[in-house]
Parts: structure tokens; sequence; C-alpha cells
């Protein structure tokens, strides 16, 4: 599989280890400040980019037997 | 007290104490062997790996400690949210290799490894001490969460003996089938704890924002409560991040991870957890959340934050339904204790007994020695909790989480190059072991952020920094000198696991 997948697993450390980034009341969503919302979501996309490396890695090693 | 909360609790606390002595007849092993009674036999698959692994890092005292803070500091006790999304994918690269090499070779724990990797028993001790050192607190924090709900319910009394009764007896039955049936026994269970915990946090996601007006409502009154303190101020970022990191490198190196990794019964398993796990982080942000509907109900918890969710309930939920949450956090405490003193166990057993007292002892001795150190491990945490102030075992449980990181250097680039130096290892941790003690004990243990050169950061993280740096470079001058750096038991292949190869 090629290596290119394994940057998807960088992203969430990106996104979540500079508050900078994120650290702010509006937008609001279901009353929910940005804050909030925003890392609640990275929970979801994290998860996700985790799972496309799963899959990749997986179709890789089927494609090879 | 009330009768109805009280037979909903007792009724599922019997619930599970069935469940733990029936284990021992669950996917048949023979469990005077340490493989059956501390790994199950490592026949563990997604489903219950998911339930075991997730009962083990999401504890009674996750669900107690993080509202608190969120109740009494606003922002920054939300940094268990990153922290527990970095930790998958993170995981999800690094831990199949030891999954890996633990079978290939029979290592029951991380010294096992690092013993077979460097030859080395120095090495092999110090990591099995900082093991043992950073569980014990551990254990008596799940007691601390557990404590909070009894207190809660009226069921501690305030004095004497009568306070500490009811998690004196809890704890009784939870080593009795710890005991008999081993990690079978917290498995099982924890899928019984998740279900009634899913239940628990749906129902107050639910109900508690309807109450108080919903979340817009609930974050507005909980800034006012904080002062404003429901953002990060600008010098609160960077602990905010090493926090994250810090905790995130550290979590799966604590020994009862690495035992709940090593049960499981191939690497696609893991990956598949990596990917599955962080649904309980989505709890985990509703649960930090609950800091703020308390602040919204005006709870009052009386100088006690931890008390700060158990009272929220029963303010807002019917008398049945307490009694159902309550159960759910105290049987939260159970799976992960149940566990840590397995590991704790597991490592004394292989890792010191055999090591250095009983080094021809058979396996059946080995595995008897591993059941009546448990045994001992959660007498010693109960009287710890018994016995000594609650913050000693708060401070302590700080002190682990920085120790444990102490041990990253040679377990996750030992995972993947000899070439750091088997003593240059022992003496960078012996410095960040001291280093993030001192720091710790600089800041009067109120606080896990030091400040270096103006910028706050979590000690754990500068006490690796520096540990890192020293082992780089007495690797470089322990090569130049030759000095041996032990035999290898382990090949590169070992490390690949089978189903990636095939």
């Amino acid at each position: 599989m090629s290596k290119a997948w394994y940057v998807l697993l960088l992203l969430p450390f990106i996104a979540t280890l500079f508050p900078s980034l994120y650290n702010s009341w509006n937008p609001t969503l279901f009353g929910f400040p940005f804050f909030y919302w925003y890392q609640m979501l990275w929970v979801i996309l994290s998860a996700a980019c985790t799972g496309l490396v799963y899959l990749a890695e997986r179709r890789t090693s089927a494609a090879r037997k | 007290m009330d009768a109805t909360e009280l037979m909903v609790f007792l009724f599922f606390f019997a619930l599970v104490t069935v469940l733990g002595f029936v284990a021992a007849h669950w996917q048949r092993g023979d469990l005077s062997l340490l493989d059956e009674w501390g790994l199950a036999g490592r026949r563990f698959g997604t489903i219950i790996s998911w339930f075991l692994i997730g009962g083990d890092l999401y504890t009674a005292y996750t669900f107690i400690a993080v509202p608190a803070l969120m109740f009494g500091a606003g922002a920054t006790g939300f940094f268990a949210v990153p922290y527990t999304i970095i930790v998958y994918p993170f995981i999800f690269v690094v831990i199949p290799r030891l999954w890996a090499v633990a079978r290939k070779h029979g290592y029951i724990t991380g010294a096992d490894f690092i013993r077979g990797r460097y030859d080395s028993h120095g090495l092999a001790l110090a990591l099995a001490v900082t093991g043992i050192l950073a569980t014990m607190p551990y254990i008596a924090l799940q007691l601390v969460g557990m404590q909070a709900v009894l207190q809660a319910m009226g069921l501690a009394g305030s004095t004497g003996l009568m306070k500490d009764l009811p998690l004196i007896i809890a704890f009784a039955i939870l080593a009795l089938y710890t005991y008999t049936s081993g990690l079978r026994a917290p498995a099982l269970v924890a899928v019984v704890k998740d279900l009634m915990i899913y239940i628990t946090i749906l129902a107050a996601i639910f109900v508690i924002p309807a109450k108080l007006g919903g979340f817009g409502h609930i974050f507005k009154a909980a800034d006012d409560a904080l002062n404003g303190a429901t953002l990060l101020a600008p010098k609160g970022y960077a602990p905010y991040a090493t926090l994250a990191l810090g905790s995130a490198l550290a979590l799966f190196f604590y020994p009862h991870a690495i035992t709940a990794v090593l049960s499981t019964k191939n690497d696609r398993v893991l990956k598949r957890n990596a990917v599955l796990l962080p649904l309980y982080t989505l709890l985990l942000g509703f649960i930090a959340l609950l800091g703020y509907m308390a602040r919204a109900a005006q709870v009052d918890v009386q100088g006690n934050n931890q008390m700060a969710v158990p009272l929220l309930f029963a303010q807002v939920f019917p008398h049945w339904f307490a009694g159902f949450a309550y159960a759910a956090i105290v049987i939260g405490a159970l799976v992960p204790a149940a566990i840590m003193s397995i590991a704790a166990a597991n490592l004394f057993t292989r890792n010191i007994y055999k090591e250095y007292f009983r080094p021809g002892c058979t396996p059946q001795e080995e595995a008897q020695v591993a059941k009546l150190v448990s045994l001992i491990v959660k007498v010693g945490a109960l009287v710890f909790v018994v016995g000594i102030p609650l913050t000693f075992a708060i401070n302590l449980q700080l002190l682990g989480g920085i120790w444990i990181l102490q041990t990253v250097p040679m377990l996750v680039v030992g995972l993947y190059t000899k070439w750091f130096h088997r003593t240059a290892l022992l003496i960078g941790w012996a410095v960040g072991m001291v280093l993030g003690t001192y720091l710790a004990w600089a800041n009067a243990f109120k606080s896990s952020i030091y400040a270096v050169a103006g910028v706050g950061g979590y000690i754990g993280i500068w006490a690796l920094l520096v540990n890192l740096a020293v082992v780089i470079v007495l690797s470089f001058v322990f090569h130049a000198i030759r000095l041996s750096n032990g035999k290898d038991e382990t090949s590169p292949a070992d490390y690949v696991p089978s189903s990636v190869s095939a």
C-alpha cells in the first residue's frame, strides 16, 4: 500500500494540538460553542482517518494474496 | 438513602458479581497458567476487546474526575478529548508491533519485552517498578470514584469503619472473583458496565439539557459561573496541548493497557479497535460536559468537586434511575481496578519474583503467585484510600502519568530500532523520573504544568524531552566506546504481524 495513506494519521494531531485554531465561542452549533463542537467533530474525523487507513491496508494485503 | 435507589443499585451489583464468578467457565482454559489467568488465553476478538480496552481506559475515576475538573476549572478539563482523539492513530501504528513480538516470544508484560530486546535485567526491573508504582494510586483512585457515589447514596456512614465499610465489601467481592476468574472476569463485566454507562449518558444528554433549558443555556450559565473560563486563556494553549499529547503517549504503556492489548487474538483486532474505540471518546466529551450541567443546575458540591456528577444525578433523575446510574459508575470502577491489579501482579510475578527470587519456578507456581499478588495489590490500594488523605492519592496519580511517560523511549523506540543503548536508556529513565518527580514537587503537587522559559507545559513532556536527550547523547558515546548492548533475542521479522506480511 502506498505510504501516502499514513499521512491521514497525522491530521488529528495537527487539528487538535493547536488550540489557537479553535479556541472561540462562535460559530455555535446546537448551542455548543465552536471550541466544543469542533473537538467533538474531530473524534469522528479522526476515527474516519484511521478507518480509511485500515481499509487501505486490508485492500493491499488482499491484493497481494 | 432511598429504598428504590438502593434496590436497583444492589440488583446490578449482584448481577455483575455472579458474572464475575461465572466468567471462570467462559472460553475455558487452564486457569493455573499465567497465560490463561492473566491474559485469558490471548483469545479475545474485536467486540470483547473493545469492551475490555474501553472499560480499562475510561474508568470510574474518569467519569467523576473529568467533569469535576470542568466544574472547577472550565475548558482546561476538556483536554481529555483531544488526548483520547490522538491516542488511536498513534496506537494503530505502534501497538500491533508490540502485540506481534509478544506473541512470538510469549511475553506477558512490557518488562518481558524489554528484557528480551535489550538483554538487560536492570532495564526490565526499572520498567516493572515504574509500572507497579504508577498502577497502585490509579487503583486507589477507582476507589475514590466509588466512594463519591456511595456517599451520594447515603450508604457511607460519616465516621470510622462505617464510612469505609461499603467500599471494603465491594472490593472484597471484586478481589474474590478476580482471584478465581482472572482477566475473564473484568472482560465479561465490562460488557454489562458499558451498556449501563451508555444508557446513563444517553439519558443524561437528553434529559438534563431539556430540564435546564438546552445546551446553549448550559454553556452560558457555566460561562457566567466560571468567569469566562469555558474558553482557554492564550497562556493555556501550551499546557492544553502538552497535557493531551503527553497523556496520549503514556496511555497505552500503562501495565493494564498492555495487559488488555496482549489478550487480543490478532493485530486486526487491535487495528479495528483503534477505529472503534473513539466511540468512547464521543461519550467522554458529553461526560465532561456534565460538569457544566452541574454548574447550570447550581449543584452545591460543598467544596468537593468530585461530587458534582453524583449530586447532579440525584437532583435531576428519579430515584430508580439514579440507582442505575450509580451502579454503572461503581461497576465502572471495578473493571479497571481488576485489570490493573492483574497487570501489577503479572509484572511482579514475571519480572521480580521469577527473575530474582525463584528463577526455576513452575508455570503453576507462577500463576499462583500472580493470583496472590493481585489480592495484595487490592488490599494495598484499599489501605491507601482508607488510611491516607485523598489528595495524596491524587498527587501520586499525577506522578504516575509522568513516570509512565519516562518508559516511552525504551518501549516505543525499542519497537522500531535497537540503536538506543540499554545503559543510556536506563540513565535517561532515571534522569526523567527524578526530574519529573522534582518538578511536580516544586509545584507542591498542585498542578502538572510547569513553566520553562515562560512556556507552560506538562511536566511529563519536559522530563521526557530531557530523558530522550540524555539517551541520544549517551547512546552515541556508548556505541563509540563499544560498550556491550546485550544480545537481542528478537529479530526484525518478529515485529511484523503475520496478517500484514501475509
